[in-house]
């Protein structure tokens, strides 16, 4: 079936003409009719645009452009601005926002010839662990519809899950890539902080928020990156560095590679999660790996700190959203205030207001000591103890989870549980480290991820390892029952 | 009066001339209509993120040098939040803690020639906001962003100043440097150059310093003055009459010429200041530093303590020809035209005659409708004796009026003075001979009649007698 092969066998086919990228269009769209609403996975379809961009994409492959994405369709993250497209970050606050611009990644991707198929469903304003503070309401998992995808990229990894794109792309600012990759079975990329532009990534965190991709492998997941990544000078934070090649950098041999095993993710971990782990290091191991264990004291500071740091950033960034120039109004408000009060409690969900909230109060005169400026100085703790680490080792290998998928509503009413999720994955944010989610097993029959992290800039290695390790595996080619 | 003690700091908001706004790409320019300088991120659309302008970066060093302070290597752009309308994202963006500029001096004359030396805290760039528009909208408010993100340069000051002349002297002076360094073109009816004044006062003696109240938005020098005086005076009678200053903004009324209170400390928003995550921290490197300190222009005091010493000007009259580059290059080329040893006589045409001509047809002196090569022409004139400084004046109100030259109207209209002995001398018999009483009175001892002859042969020669040789053959034809 043509929604199993690879991103290099697709584009093999398209060059060599055996489909054509409108083919390949109408196929996805029709998987995207046939299992989008039941998984609520998609926010916006763009169908009329997709066959339009796929024709084009065919007249370029047919004069002879050859690019490894060039008629490739894709599902972007509802937080990318698309011009002329609704762009609503998952908010009764943007329902009605058409943005008038492309986002970097959009516009990159765009460029490599990339066909957009629809806007996937988040948590909103990238603020969740569940895909349930969407006001388009929850993501399903495609391996269990009683089951959250995760989140915040949730219905973005639902889709890649469920074979309704080939590509998808997704933010993470505490693990909202790599978390519903593991919970949905799929191999989830979140590069170095200013590796990918945020110019047109409506921000939730600005200091912690990466976009990435996902994809049904490192293989797959390349290309795509590669596209995305690199300097932009209208992100002050992106970082001027060249972009390696990464799909050459796959088939590095992993033989003296220096693989760290986090001391203190295994604490506590449960059993079941714990020898995924284990069974992923011997692979690494008979690949040549070495492994080492390695500690990361402030590492359990990092649930915390970031939930002081997120907040903090996000009362600031959400302030724009006033019901004056863009989005949502309430009607006939009596004054400013009040068109101020209403827009905005009308406007955002229940999760959002708690961050700004809570940020707002850690940015308060007399607090703002205690809690931000000291979450500051645990977050240069933990950077500090990553930079240590790498002096040692390679990589960092752990669980992307503590869990599989939990119930629709079992968390949603209790916060702290919901913020434990990140647990594993916030450090590589408040450090700014790329790290990676990678199919590994599964307890009870939900898929289950492995977490690599490397120190900054080194996507080319977290990519050759995964993908030494997907060469020695097949967990990433299981597709949930029904979307085979 | 006489007991209190006034102090005066100064937050003077700068506007940068840069071509294109602090954090976008849009044009800064003033009276475009509403909205159409405004991209989407001065909209603050959503995912829009802020590149800041190293222009804006390279004028504010070059203020921190010209003021003596320490350029900050690492200055931090930080989130001052507050909601309004104008302000599009819900913060401006600021420097708060790590400012680019600290710790700068600067010496002000004062009216009575005394030279006092302000501090000047920090300087920081910020942007501005945008405005609201009332007028002509019904139950409604609309907003204008073009100015939203111009770049803004706050210069605060130390508590320095002891009266509203000083603070008029030292916002001056700011305003002369500013224009000098040209990174600001201190139009204050355009809001390119406004102030906030902090002020209290203590008795005398006392080193503690009283409750301050601030005075928002204050754009022309009278303005300063007049706030300054009218809140020094309320705080003196509040204070007097048992009652106490309490910590607030005022707004200055300029119709009532009085300030009233805009809110108390205790209304006054908590900012939440932090550090911009969308912005890295400004780093300078010396070498940049030392570039644009090679790239500074003569500075006001350079230039007055220059003219002092070339041209013999006093300290005052050097001070006023320096206090913009355009008034010291006009008087400059009119000294080199007319030669340094007449520099005190160009002087003072420049700051007379000159500088009214200007003042009476609002005129800056870039547009002076004699150029300084027409002034030298008409001064090198009195200098050959050919006409009086009074025939000058007359002169000079031609070549401003008909734009010809300082010869063609001396020829033309016959001023040029008679310096012919022989013609003098006849013109002053006729008029002896015509008032023989005057002339006994004059010999019997009224000297103060000499002034009448004087009058009575300039009348006969139309003014044209040379003032010089007719006093010498006056005071020798009626002495007999």
């Amino acid at each position: 079936m043509l929604h199993n092969l690879s991103i290099g066998e697709l584009a093999e086919r398209l060059s060599s003409r055996q489909i054509s990228s409108v083919e390949l269009t109408r196929h996805y769209l029709a998987r995207i009719e046939r299992f989008g609403a039941a998984l609520n996975a998609l926010i916006s379809v763009t169908a009329e645009s997709a066959l339009a961009d796929a024709a084009a994409a065919d007249l370029r492959l047919a004069r002879g452009e050859r690019r490894p994405l060039l008629g490739i369709p894709l599902i972007h993250k509802d937080i990318f601005c698309t011009d002329g497209v609704k762009t609503s970050c998952g908010s009764r606050m943007l329902d009605n926002f058409i943005a008038p611009y492309d986002a970097t990644v959009v516009t990159r991707l765009k460029e490599a010839g990339v066909v957009m198929l629809g806007k996937a469903n988040m948590d909103e304003f990238a603020m969740g662990s569940s895909n349930e503070t969407s006001y388009y309401g929850p993501v399903k998992n495609p391996w269990d519809t009683r089951k959250v995808p995760g989140g915040s990229s949730g219905g973005s990894a639902a889709a890649a899950a469920a074979r309704l794109a080939p590509l998808t792309t997704g933010t993470d600012t505490g693990g909202s890539i790599r978390q519903p990759a593991a919970l949905t079975g799929i191999t989830g990329i979140k590069p170095t902080y200013g590796r990918v532009s945020r110019y047109g990534m409506i921000a939730f965190a600005s200091s912690l928020d990466q976009a990435g991709v996902f994809a049904r492998s490192a293989a797959d997941a390349a290309p795509a990156l590669q596209a995305m990544a690199g300097f932009d000078p209208r992100d002050s934070t992106s970082v001027d560095v060249p972009v390696p090649d990464y799909s050459a950098a796959l088939k590095k041999p992993l033989t003296g590679l220096k693989v760290g095993i986090l001391r203190e993710f295994f604490e506590g971990l449960e059993a079941r999660n714990a020898a995924l782990i284990h069974d992923a290091l011997k692979v690494f191991k008979d690949l040549g790996a070495q492994t080492q264990e390695v500690s990361l004291p402030h590492l359990p500071a990092s649930v915390p700190t970031y939930y002081v740091v997120a907040p903090a950033e996000c009362s600031s960034n959400l302030s724009r959203f006033d019901g004056v120039r863009y989005g949502y109004r309430c009607e006939n408000p009596k004054d400013l205030l009040d068109l101020y009060k209403r827009s905005r409690g009308e406007g955002f969900g229940a999760e959002v207001k708690r961050r700004i909230m809570t940020g707002t109060y850690v940015l308060s005169a007399g607090y703002f000591d205690a809690y931000y400026l000291k979450a500051q100085k645990v977050r240069r703790l933990i950077t500090d103890d990553f930079r240590a680490a790498f002096a040692q080792v390679d990589l960092l290998i752990g669980p992307t989870t503590p869990t599989p998928a939990f119930d629709i509503g079992a968390k949603i009413d209790d916060p702290v549980t919901m913020y434990l999720n990140d647990i594993y994955t916030i450090g590589a944010n408040l450090a700014g480290l790329p790290g990676m989610s990678l199919p590994c097993g599964f307890i009870d029959g939900l898929p289950m991820g492995l977490q690599l992290m490397g120190p900054h800039f080194s996507e080319e290695r977290l990519l050759s390892a995964a993908h030494g390790y997907q060469s020695a595996t097949d967990w990433h080619t299981r597709a949930p029952k029904g979307y085979e | 009066m006489a007991d209190w003690e006034v102090v005066i700091g100064l937050e003077i908001h700068a506007q940068l001339a840069t071509k294109s706004k602090i954090f976008s790409g849009s044009a800064t320019a003033y009276g475009a209509p509403p909205n159409s300088q405004a991209s989407l991120v001065d909209l603050a659309y959503p995912g829009v993120l802020p590149v800041l302008n190293a222009e804006a970066v390279r004028m504010a060093v070059k203020f921190g040098l010209a003021v003596g302070a320490k350029v900050a290597q690492r200055s931090v752009f930080a989130r001052k939040n507050y909601f309004y309308p104008d302000l599009p994202k819900g913060y401006q963006i600021s420097q708060y803690e790590l400012p680019i500029v600290a710790h700068g001096t600067l010496q002000v004359m004062l009216d009575d020639g005394a030279v006092k030396t302000v501090g000047i805290t920090r300087a920081h760039l910020e942007e501005d906001a945008g405005k609201s528009l009332h007028e002509g909208l019904a139950n409604a408010s609309g907003i204008d962003l073009n100015r939203a993100g111009t770049p803004l340069l706050e210069i605060v000051s130390e508590p320095d100043m002891r009266s509203a002349k000083e603070a008029v002297a030292y916002m001056k002076k700011i305003h002369t440097l500013v224009r000098y360094l040209e990174i600001c073109d201190g139009n204050m009816q355009e809001g390119s150059f406004r102030c906030d004044a902090n002020v209290s006062v203590r008795p005398k003696g006392r080193e503690k310093f009283g409750t301050r109240a601030e005075i928002k938005n204050l754009n022309s020098f009278r303005f300063v003055e007049k706030a300054i005086q009218y809140e020094v005076a309320r705080q003196i009678e509040l204070i007097e009459s048992g009652g106490s200053v309490v910590q607030e903004t005022r707004l200055y009324d300029s119709d009532k010429h009085e300030t009233r209170s805009m809110r108390s400390k205790e209304e006054a928003n908590d900012y939440r200041y932090f550090p911009d995550p969308d912005l890295l921290p400004v780093e300078i490197d010396t070498q940049f530093i030392e570039s644009v300190r090679g790239s500074l222009p003569e500075l006001p005091d350079q230039k007055a303590a220059r003219f002092a010493k070339d041209f013999g000007l006093s300290a005052y009259d050097a001070g006023v020809l320096s206090a913009s580059r355009e008034l010291g290059a006009y008087f400059e080329a009119t000294v080199a035209s007319l030669g340094a040893s007449h520099a005190k006589l160009a002087a003072n045409w420049v700051m007379g005659e000159v500088s009214s001509a200007l003042n009476r047809d609002n005129l800056d002196i870039g547009a002076s409708r004699v150029s300084p090569q027409e002034l030298s022409a008409l001064l090198l004139r009195i200098v050959d004796a050919t006409i009086s400084g009074k025939i000058a004046k007359e002169v000079f109100e031609k070549m401003w009026s008909e734009q010809q030259s300082a010869d063609a109207i001396i020829e033309a209209s016959g001023l040029k003075q008679i310096t012919d002995s022989g013609a003098i001398e006849g013109v002053i018999d006729a008029v002896i001979a015509a008032n023989p009483r005057q002339l006994a009175d004059y010999r019997s001892g009224k000297d103060k009649l000499f002034g009448f002859f004087v009058g009575q042969v300039m009348k006969a020669t139309g003014g044209k007698a040379n003032p010089a040789q007719l006093n010498e053959l006056l005071k020798a034809k009626l002495g007999g």
